[in-house]
């Protein structure tokens, strides 16, 4: 159980950098690509667009592949999909049944 | 080269489980009902060897209440390579709708790795000249009914592997 505690530890933490996030839409727009690539798109130096890479990387949201002698990083949706089904739908139902309850709670005073 | 890699997808997930386990549910029809678009999937574990999916009886049932019929093999290719359970390379034809049937034969690996306590499964798919079913596996039709993708369907693969359900039970 820990473990899964610190799966989502490094999601939300690789999230937590416009940077990051950044890098993620680019390969969300084109997946596929290379170190050079996506520093390009980036005001930062090499050895800084490395090190974000390498927090995605760790965290899952980022798969690297060797193409030749290429290194190609490609978006890897399934950390986030977790995420969501672990975090985000839960609480999507409690405001269901707050509104639920609202409702009934409402309509017992009129 | 570079239209290649614009084609190509990979998928990761890290599962509570034993390689031999991951291995079983992918190419298991009795595990590969109980996750995912419940297809029954049938391996024949050699290079050259068949592999087909045929749909689970609910949804066929399901697909049929929707007005659609379905073909008797929902999904057809060639085993490339099988590696228990480490490495199975196949390739992977949709025929549940013609526009996809129409396009060329893709390509799936999967490799699982043991790591500590848990093991690595990545999916890549090389999907060179078949839009239709890129976008498919992607899930980008998840809101009109066509599940997930790869993506939705390893999740699952997750959790029932970990917790022995999945998230309609």
């Amino acid at each position: 159980m820990l473990g899964c505690v610190d799966d989502d530890d490094r999601v939300f933490k690789a999230l937590a950098d416009s940077t990051r996030r950044f890098l993620l839409d680019l390969l969300f727009g084109r997946d596929g690509r290379t170190l050079t690539e996506l520093e390009s798109e980036l005001e930062m130096t090499r050895f800084g667009a490395m090190k974000h890479l390498r927090v995605l990387e760790a965290a899952g949201l980022v798969v690297t592949r060797r193409s030749g002698r290429e290194k190609l990083h490609f978006l890897n949706p399934v950390p986030i999909l977790l995420i969501h089904d672990r975090w985000i739908d839960k609480y999507k139902e409690r405001q269901v049944s707050a509104l639920a309850e609202l409702k009934t709670l409402l309509e017992e005073k009129t | 080269m570079s239209t290649s890699t614009e084609t190509t997808q990979v998928y990761r997930v890290y599962i509570k489980a034993s390689a031999q386990a991951i291995w079983d549910a992918i190419t298991k029809p009795e595990w590969t009902e109980r996750y995912g678009y419940t297809g029954l999937v049938d391996y024949d574990l050699r290079p050259g060897g068949a592999y087909q999916v045929t749909a689970s009886e609910p949804f066929r049932k399901e697909s049929e209440a929707r007005g659609y019929e379905l073909p008797d093999v929902i999904i057809d290719g060639e085993v490339v390579e099988a590696d228990p359970p480490r490495k199975l390379v196949h390739t992977f034809r949709m025929l549940m709708d013609p526009g996809m049937a129409a396009e060329p034969f893709t390509r799936i690996t999967y490799e699982i790795k043991e790591l500590d306590h848990m093991c690595s499964l990545t999916l890549t798919h090389e999907l060179e000249g078949a839009p239709k079913l890129a976008s498919l596996v992607r899930g980008d039709q998840e809101e009109y009914g066509a599940g997930g993708g790869h993506a939705w369907v390893l999740s699952e693969l997750k959790t029932l592997l970990e917790t022995g359900k999945v998230f309609a039970d």
